[in-house]
């Protein structure tokens, strides 16, 4: 973890209540995909913790919706806006697992950290498929991006507006013994379904409302077969076999 | 060149500042950030004679100025602590500890005040009868001073080391507390936990914590344990620990004005892993401002 300033290059807001968020500053507390920062915003007594959506060299691209007080903030923010910032917190994806062809699942708001996900793995020489879940139509984003990486990107909605019509775990059925592992971050209801439906090991990024966000409180802890763990610290990623539903 | 030291219960603090149980895991986490040999002791993690996950999550709500927490006392009990926890610490801190004790019968406080007080690195028992997020144990036996006076005594005659008992502001007069838990042997007071509170998620229209109820630290509490140290200085003759919202050495000279021989740090470390650094760090010069030379000279200054 490093505590660094970090400053506001531009806002855009991507898609319905979804935000896209440029910053500059010291990223080198950040080592791994799957990691989140914790922003302090002035007037809110907690950090907010966002996953890391992409890095490199000094940029930091943040996507996050704007669900309450501080995510409303932080969305509002003018270029040039200083922020005081924790890189580096939670364990993050372990890219040694992946195998040849990983399918990446997100859904919502969980579709971030696929992004630095997919270019790791790409760069590895994998072949990343990526399936992106979201309610409707006004809510999609990314996934353009995702594939201009090289990924292959399925898309599902819910109400059936773009591409697949139903849930992340339809489109995952269709693969089954396509693909070498699962890793995957979105609601837990997804998550769950995704556990149950994977035919492989896999790796799932939970979320939880935190205090410290760098393992000092407890606040956040879950039990799973190997014992509790903080979701901040010895998560967010938790491996398929040790997840108790 | 201000003088820092003080002497709490026959343990000498190097500085007053002491980060407060349950903020700061086992110490040995923050030695990542900065050399934790600054500090002046470290309340350890809350913990009870069996391991303890806790409660269920969501376990924190934020609160204007503040948060509630709702934690329930995870913890992996006493000899986990001896066998694990201390000896992690012992490789980056060198300094006595506190040893923060909780449970849910007297024999429960005494069996785990017993092993730990045994322990060369810690320094003093801080007897917590003030968990609002435990039910049947804790803060019940803080609201009551037979109970209070009870378990202070029994785990006095098994520690082997000083015992601070940790008091709850949520109740009706925390001085009549105080003075039974100082009638039944206790070498210290620290004051106050947290504050008994709510919130509600308007979406789903219940409250936020799983526990429903939570306790309220951060700087929003600070004058109510300015409060409670002033009332109870007067009440008692023993040394107190000020605790509750302190994030600044501004707030730790107020604390000590009121009364208090040495502070500890809360919620300041879960918003700014770098407090008690910073606080420590900022002593000096906040000292020579308000024409402070020895801080030790200030306790309880505000009583004339």
């Amino acid at each position: 973890m490093k505590q660094r300033i970090f400053t506001t290059l531009g806002v855009e807001k991507i898609a319905k209540n979804t935000y896209d968020i440029r910053l500059s500053g010291d990223t080198q507390g950040i080592d791994r995909p799957g990691q989140f920062v914790n922003i302090a915003l002035e007037g809110l007594y907690l950090r907010r913790p966002i996953s890391v959506c992409d890095v490199e060299g000094e940029n930091l691209r943040l996507i996050f919706k704007a669900v309450g007080r501080g995510t409303e903030k932080l969305a509002a923010a003018a270029p040039g806006t200083k922020f005081d910032v924790l890189t580096g917190l939670g364990n993050g994806y372990d890219l040694s697992l992946a195998g040849d062809s990983p399918v990446l699942i997100g859904g919502g708001a969980g579709l971030p950290p696929m992004y630095l996900l997919a270019r790791e793995l790409i760069a590895l020489g994998k072949k990343v498929t990526v399936i992106a879940g979201f309610n409707s139509a006004d809510e999609i984003f990314l996934t353009d991006d995702l594939a201009a990486l090289g990924a292959r990107v399925i898309v599902c909605t819910a109400d059936g507006s773009v591409g697949t019509r139903g849930f992340v775990t339809n489109a995952l059925e269709a693969l089954s013994g396509t693909y070498t592992h699962v890793y995957t971050c979105g609601p837990e209801p997804m998550l769950k379904a995704v556990w149950r439906t994977c035919d492989t090991d896999g790796q799932f990024s939970f979320e939880e409302r935190m205090g410290c966000g760098f393992g000092a409180c407890m606040g956040c802890t879950c039990e799973t077969i190997t014992g509790h763990k903080r979701i901040c610290r010895e998560g967010p990623v938790l491996r398929k076999g040790e997840i108790k539903w | 060149m201000v003088d820092t030291s003080v002497s709490l219960c026959g343990m000498e603090l190097t500085n007053p500042v002491i980060p407060a149980s349950g903020t700061y895991g086992f110490g040995y986490e923050f030695a990542d950030l900065y050399d934790i040999n600054i500090l002046g002791s470290i309340a350890l993690k809350g913990t009870t004679a069996a391991p303890r996950y806790g409660n269920p999550t969501p376990r924190i709500a934020e609160c204007p100025d503040g948060l509630l927490n709702a934690v329930g006392l995870q913890n992996p009990g006493a000899d986990a602590v001896l066998s694990h926890e201390l000896p992690e610490l012992a490789k980056c801190y060198s300094k006595p500890v506190l040893a923060n004790v909780s449970g849910f019968s007297v024999s429960e406080y005494t069996e785990c005040a017993e092993k730990l007080s045994a322990h060369p690195m810690v320094g003093a028992i801080e007897l917590n009868i003030s968990c609002p997020n435990v039910h049947g144990g804790g803060m019940s036996f803080g609201t009551d001073p037979r109970a209070a006076a009870e378990v202070t005594g029994a785990v006095k005659r098994v520690s082997a080391k000083p015992v601070i008992v940790k008091l709850t502001p949520n109740v009706t007069d925390i001085r009549e507390i105080a003075r039974a838990c100082e009638a039944a042997g206790a070498d210290g007071l620290c004051l106050i936990n947290t504050l008994l509170g709510m919130r509600l998620d308007l979406r789903r229209r219940k409250p936020i914590l799983a526990n429903t109820t939570g306790g309220l630290s951060g700087p929003a509490v600070f004058p109510v344990a300015v409060r409670a140290v002033y009332q109870v200085y007067e009440a008692v003759r023993i040394p107190l620990i000020g605790v509750g919202g302190v994030s600044s050495a501004e707030d730790v000279i107020e604390m000590m004005l009121a009364g208090a021989t040495a502070v500890e740090v809360g919620a300041a470390n879960m918003v700014e892993p770098f407090a008690c650094r910073d606080i420590i760090n900022s002593l000096p010069e906040t000292m020579e401002k308000y024409r402070v030379e020895r801080l030790r000279d200030i306790i309880g200054g505000a009583h004339e």
